[in-house]
């Protein structure tokens, strides 16, 4: 035992990490009270707590995550073959550039899955328990200030409460090598993803797709890509884009 | 592959506790990844001996091997070794710098700092910490994690605590 320790040192940390029974923290508690070490000690643990509190926490990208299941044998199976472009809804993208991106959606190497999967992905693996939010807030006000700071990126926040789309919420995300923003809202027991980066210019994402049964809705505006992710059906999602296009 | 979904089903969502944990013991996001990556294939390999219990502390367990195993091969054994804890016992010596150390720690808003104190740890006393605050993991299942004996986890979280806070006190000093 050093000087800093009156003997109830490691017992008194166990009470501070919840480690202790009722009964051995009420024996604890006199000696506690009248212990001038002991103050000082809870006082050290409690500052590292709250350091730790702040530290990085380093959450594994979409891209390991994808690798892992792949090497486990989790993977759902190769995306190209199982995409499904609805014609009808690229009439805006021109039936030329509809097919190039079509085709350019079937080559793409198998080592970097395409955008649409790597999308779906995320927003799967986001529905696991505790993987949703980063910021819980139904507030636009407290979800925007959030994301500055984390990205080099501001990305724009709306809530479509009065539309039947309440915001829930933001998250971080990483894809194909940046950092992103997701915005999350819900919709009856359904969740709506909406993934937001700066627009690079040379789009990749079909207007529509759909995965699984996860139906993804893209658009570009103000330098800014975005793209809608859920399981609502395809009548829903275009709704909610277009409510959220129009909010203000 | 029903066995092997099986497996997915236990092991990813502990994935992002997996990537934290080899992160903070490489150092490197890259490294981290291939001990991740290489630490699932092992536990499915082991899955079928898996009894049950705390699946994040059994996962975590492979992962923090896998890690030390990395690192002894990038720098040998003594940064993994007892070098690592006569290391900790020579901080716990430097005297206090200030009447109230801990005030320093909780002053820093420099959030980048309070990582890089975590990385100054060694090893032992940083895995410790991270299992603890960043996992929230009972010492039962730090125990399992680090195969020592729960009073080792114990003395290694005050030893963790009180160089992070002298550690700050020192560095504001200067």
């Amino acid at each position: 035992m050093s000087a800093g320790d009156c003997g109830k040192l490691l017992l008194l940390q166990a009470e501070l990490d919840g480690e202790l029974d009722a009964a051995e923290s009420a024996a604890l508690a006199e000696h506690r009270a009248n212990c001038p070490v002991c103050r000082r000690n809870e006082s050290t643990i409690t500052a590292a707590r709250q350091a730790l509190r702040r530290a990085t926490y380093h959450r594994a990208d979409a891209e390991l995550f994808r690798a892992v299941a792949g090497r486990i044998g989790a993977l759902r199976p190769p995306p190209a073959r199982r995409i499904s472009v609805p014609w009808r809804g690229l009439t805006t993208f021109g039936a030329g550039a509809a097919l190039a991106a079509a085709i350019l959606l079937t080559v793409l190497p198998v080592g970097r899955p395409d955008i649409v999967t790597a999308l779906v992905d995320d927003h799967v693996r986001a529905l696991q328990p505790g993987h949703l939010l980063d910021v819980v807030s139904t507030n636009q006000h407290t979800v925007k200030p959030w994301f500055d700071g984390r990205l080099d990126f501001a990305p724009p926040v709306k809530d479509l409460a009065a539309e039947g789309f309440p915001l829930v919420g933001g998250r971080l995300d990483y894809l194909h090598g940046r950092s992103i923003a997701v915005l999350v809202y819900s919709h009856g027991k359904h969740v709506i993803e909406l993934f937001v980066w700066p627009a690079s210019g040379r789009a990749r994402v079909p207007a529509r797709a759909e995965r699984d049964g996860y139906n993804v809705v893209h658009w570009e505006a103000n330098a800014m890509s975005f793209s809608a992710v859920s399981d609502v059906e395809p009548s829903g999602l275009e709704e909610f884009v277009r409510d959220w296009r129009q909010a203000r | 592959m029903g066995s092997d979904n099986a497996f997915a089903t236990v092991a990813l969502p502990h994935l992002d506790a997996a990537f934290n944990l080899a992160r903070w013991l490489t150092g490197s996001r890259a490294e981290a990844e291939d001990v991740v990556q290489e630490a699932m294939v092992r536990a499915l390999t082991y899955f079928p001996s898996f009894r049950g219990g705390s699946s994040r502390a059994w996962i975590l367990q492979i992962v923090r091997n896998t890690a030390y195993g990395a690192l002894k091969a990038r720098y040998g054994e003594r940064v993994v070794g007892p070098a690592a804890v006569g290391e900790a016992a020579a901080v716990e010596d430097i005297p206090d710098p200030t009447d109230d150390p801990e005030t320093a720690l909780i002053r820093s808003d420099d959030l980048a700092r309070i990582d890089a104190l975590i990385e100054d740890l060694p090893v032992d006393l940083r895995e410790t910490l991270v299992l603890r605050e960043l996992e929230e993991l009972s010492y039962r299942e730090i125990a399992q994690v680090t195969s020592v004996p729960i009073g080792t986890v114990m003395s290694r979280l005050w030893r963790a605590r009180r160089t992070l806070t002298r550690a700050a006190a020192a560095e504001e000093k200067r």
